[in-house]
């Protein structure tokens, strides 16, 4: 019974939303795509909360993840590429009523868009981000990105990529004022759902990075963590994520970290030996900064005319005209 | 102190000390950084307004904060051009300098900013100073300035003020307005009451000081000087404000009824955003500082798509950074004021300089075909009423209006009629009713090109906004119809804009020798030098343009009625002067490549990229020279 409540408790029929209502164009990701088990959590979300579209708004920028907003039937707002976190920042902070998402390749938020994903912990506004990172440029056609393996070969790096990878949690847990840091895998369906879920329910800007297989460039990336559980270290916590008697069966290497405990946090996402699972970190206190400049005046023009006649007087000069020029030393 | 000093001040009406009277003035005061010339600057020029003359004054800035002390690149300062006739410009060489050291001070000499045999007055502290080379840097100016037959006063400020306080170098600056009381015959209780106004809140001991100060100075220059001018008012009764055109923009903005100004701190829009910052969460608005101009940018137009149309404020470099967000919002049809400062390019330039050199940049800087407005304020009054209409035609026409202001009016300060505020102004509140079954996010009108913007919120309005080539219903396709449609309908809502326009006017008569076109804060320089020649006779005229893309209609035929047609911009264009360059090669000013390419004229042009504000004498002259 979702979506019941006292004022529709007659209309439940025509006002509960199924997935169906969250579904936009027919999505073109190539047959495989991680991007599909993200949108279909995604949707899920958005019915289970039962989000009216309207007051949705998906951003993106640009690559095969930023197609994203096209596949939601909600606003969208497929951007620039690198610039989908200002954006979703802008869109925010003028209309905090609207659910903001914002979804980003590995090369939309580690490279391009770097600056912008840097400040945008810091401000700390109530925003979802979902980082698909398949440690490649697919969209333009297999080029390294900040997050490719050391040696990886790619167009632009044929001998193996020059560099060790970017990690984006290091990163993102380094920067002052982060709240909350996920990373999980798109073949994990329902892990994917609980940690989008209580992103969606923190309160500040949630990151998470999804691990997600290339079909075309990279899609035996994450093969050794498919073939091997063990290599996945699940982090379970009460305040954190809860793994099914299914998953646990399966997934044997696990951790009880409190999200809360950031220098743990800090230590997990460092290890290069097993790839961590759930929420490393999240912290409900940090202001945020749509609250904090949240103005404290009304945005009425009765207000504005107020503002403009006291500079009109605080600049005016010849209301005192007379006085002032009978006064002069002839 | 105060009733023996009104007392001499009424002695000194009665010895009537002959005035000079005048319909104009140019007063320079020049210290190092930190001295207080331009607070000086600022309040002379205040009480200058408030006994009813027109005044226009300029900051003179060096480009970093605290500069070696007494070098000419140093100098800071204000520039004060004092009429009886409403003055639209800071004029051409000043009459009257005063100097707080010898350094600062020639610096404006060697710039030309002087007129031959002006009055000077300069600290003579450095004459006794103890490091024998300063003693010998000093005399050297003087010695110049001697025999350049410049009339040379040596007052001596420091030893003056030192009676008063322990720092004189802090209060040299009220000594300073003191003496200007005097010489302009002032009532002295005008600069009290500044005085106080200006300390009394944060900072009350300062007052009474700083009052001795100016009365020193006041009587310093009764006893020592001989002279005196009397620049009688310029008429203009009604109530007025003062301010610079960055002041002006920030109320523009608040008045235009926007609730987000992003920006990325840059000289010299900087200070649009700081008066803003002072009063628009009163509104309700906020000024975004972002991480970078891209940033900046990124913001307002996230804002602009969720509701009311934003703001971005920058100068060239940032507007550079900026160039692919700004053809997003055409693309994409969000409405967007980008209000560029303009300084002096190119790369990193001149800061703090002035230059009209973006025209071509705001206009065709978009790879793709983007079609944007693009107007001009002329005035500081301009950039108040300037930012109102752009938020508008942004709305109106669901595109970018950039909005060229430039560094001579963002310092400049000038009086204008006290705006009357009007409902109209007001921003529509956000949309937020559910948009009718089967209607599109880009239904464009096929004769306009307009279409009804959906936003966030509005139920059954959703689509994904796109800057890839998209069709009526805002779905991506790549197909050779639809690219062309979309372009064609957005460059369509230009046309339908200039369809709304009104023909330029004419400055002078409809037909003549020489006409001469220009746009942006060159406009007060322009008519004032054409008003000049036009006494003695010459025919020529001058029109103003305030939007350059599109154009208004009615320019071709103002322009064949002149012999010749010219622009006179500050930006950078060839002169036949040099070897190389012909007919073949010759670059030209920004507007006329623009008039050239559209109207088929043979439009000449006259420019530099000194870094200054257009004098009146300057274009005077090139006129006469043109027209010989």
């Amino acid at each position: 019974m979702f979506g019941l409540n006292s004022q529709c408790v007659l209309r439940v029929d025509e006002d509960y939303k199924t997935l169906k209502d969250y579904e936009g164009r027919a999505a073109r990701w190539c047959p495989g795509c991680g991007d599909n088990g993200i949108l279909t959590a995604a949707q899920r979300l958005c019915r289970d909360e039962q989000l009216p579209p309207e007051k949705c708004v998906f951003v993106s920028g640009i690559g095969c993840a930023a197609r994203f907003p096209h596949y939601m039937n909600t606003y969208g707002f497929h951007g620039l590429h690198g610039r989908a976190l200002p954006t979703a920042q802008g869109v925010k902070l003028h209309r905090p009523d609207l659910h903001v998402f914002v979804n980003m390749g590995d090369g939309d938020c580690c490279s391009i868009g770097t600056a912008h994903w840097i400040h945008t912990v810091r401000t700390n506004m109530k925003l979802v981000t979902m980082m698909h990172d398949n440690n490649i440029y697919g969209l333009t056609k297999n080029q390294a990105s900040p997050t490719t393996p050391f040696g990886m070969k790619t167009n632009t790096t044929p001998q193996g990529a020059y560099l060790k990878a970017m990690n984006p949690l290091t990163v993102t847990l380094g920067i002052t004022n982060v709240s909350f840091v996920a990373q999980v895998a798109e073949w994990l369906p329902e892990v994917l759902y609980d940690v989008i879920r209580q992103a969606f329910h923190h309160n500040g800007f949630a990151f998470i990075r999804i691990l997600q297989r290339c079909p075309h460039f990279t899609p035996d990336i994450f093969s050794s963590l498919l073939s091997e559980p063990k290599n996945l270290l699940m982090l379970q916590h009460e305040d954190g994520m809860q793994l099914s008697e299914t998953m646990s069966r399966l997934y044997k290497t696990t951790e009880r970290h409190d999200p809360a405990d950031i220098h743990r946090a800090r230590e997990i996402a460092e290890r290069d030996d097993i790839v961590p699972i759930g929420i490393l970190f999240r912290d409900e206190n940090i202001p945020r900064y749509e609250q904090i400049v949240k103005p404290g005046h009304k945005s009425t023009w009765g207000q504005r005319e107020k503002v403009l006649n006291s500079a009109f007087d605080r600049f005016g000069i010849n209301a005192d005209f007379d006085s002032a020029n009978e006064k002069a030393q002839w | 102190m105060a009733h023996e000093l009104k007392e001499q001040e009424l002695r000194s009406v009665e010895s009537g000390k002959r005035a000079t009277r005048l319909e104009e003035h140019i007063i320079e005061i020049i210290s190092d950084s930190g001295e207080g010339a331009q607070t000086a600057g600022q309040m002379f020029g205040t009480i200058l307004a408030k006994t009813g003359n027109s005044v226009w004054t300029v900051e003179i800035i060096p480009a970093e904060i605290e500069p070696p002390a007494r070098t000419p690149a140093g100098a800071s300062g204000n520039r004060i051009r004092v009429g009886s006739f409403p003055v639209t410009n800071a004029g051409d060489g000043a009459d009257l300098v005063i100097g707080f050291n010898e350094q600062a001070l020639i610096g404006g000499k060697w710039e030309d900013r002087y007129k031959p045999g002006c009055i000077i007055l300069l600290e003579s502290m450095w004459a006794s100073h103890s490091d024998p080379e300063i003693v010998e840097a000093y005399n050297g100016v003087v010695d110049i300035l001697k025999k350049e037959e410049y009339r040379l006063y040596e007052v001596p400020m420091e030893q003056e003020c030192s009676k008063y306080v322990e720092d004189a170098r802090r209060g040299k600056n009220m000594f300073v307005v003191g003496m200007l009381m005097y010489i302009y015959g002032r009532d002295l209780q005008l600069a009290r009451n500044e005085i106080e106004n200006k300390f009394e809140a944060k900072k009350p001991a300062l007052v009474a000081p700083n009052i001795e100060l100016l009365e020193a100075g006041y009587e310093w220059a009764e006893q020592n000087l001989d002279f005196r001018f009397e620049i009688p008012p310029s008429g203009v009764k009604e109530a007025q404000v003062v301010t610079n055109g960055n002041v002006a923009v920030a109320l523009g903005i608040v008045a235009s009824g926007m609730e987000v100004c992003a920006m990325y701190p840059i000289t010299p829009a900087t200070s649009a955003s700081h008066y803003l910052s002072e009063i628009f969460a009163e509104v309700g608005g906020h000024v975004h500082q972002a991480e970078d101009e891209i940033a900046a940018c990124a913001f307002a137009i996230g804002s602009s798509y969720a509701g009311k149309c934003a703001v971005t404020i920058t100068s060239g470099p940032g507007m550079a950074l900026k160039t692919e967000l700004m053809a997003l919002s055409v693309m994409a049809e969000i409405p967007l004021v980008l209000v560029n400062v303009q300084r002096g390019g190119p790369s990193t330039g001149l800061p703090t300089k002035v230059e009209q050199g973006d025209l071509l940049a705001a206009i065709f800087g978009t790879p793709g075909d983007a079609p944007k407005i693009v107007m001009a304020p002329a005035t500081i009054e301009d950039c108040f009423y300037s930012i109102i209409t752009a938020r508008k035609i942004a709305e109106t026409f669901r595109t970018l209006v950039v909005v060229l202001s430039d560094a001579n009016l963002a310092t400049g300060q000038q009086a204008f009629p006290r705006p009357k505020i009007s409902k109209e102004w007001k921003a529509p509140p956000v949309d937020q009713s559910p948009v009718p079954a089967d209607m599109g996010p880009l239904e464009w009108d096929p004769v306009t090109g307009l279409s009804q913007r959906f936003i966030p919120g509005q139920p059954g309005g959703m689509y994904t906004l796109t800057g890839l080539a998209h069709d009526s219903k805002g779905r991506v396709a790549y197909g050779p119809g639809v690219n062309q449609e979309g372009c064609n309908r957005r460059s369509l809502k230009l046309a339908a804009f200039q369809k709304t326009l009104q023909p330029p006017r004419v400055c002078g008569d409809e037909s003549g020798d020489l006409l001469i076109v220009g746009w942006g804060s060159t406009k007060g320089a322009i008519e004032e030098a054409v008003a000049r020649v036009r006494k003695d006779g010459l025919k020529v005229s001058s029109t103003h343009l305030t939007f350059l893309q599109p154009m208004a209609s009615g320019l071709k035929e103002i322009m064949q009625k002149f012999k010749r047609v010219m622009t006179v911009e500050i930006n950078y264009s060839d002169s036949y002067d040099d070897e190389l360059i012909d007919e073949n090669n010759r670059r030209y000013a920004n507007l006329a490549w623009l008039l050239r390419a559209r109207y088929l004229v043979d439009v000449d042009c006259w420019s530099n990229v000194h870094g200054r504000p257009m004098r009146p004498g300057a274009i005077e002259d090139m006129i006469r020279q043109r027209l010989k």
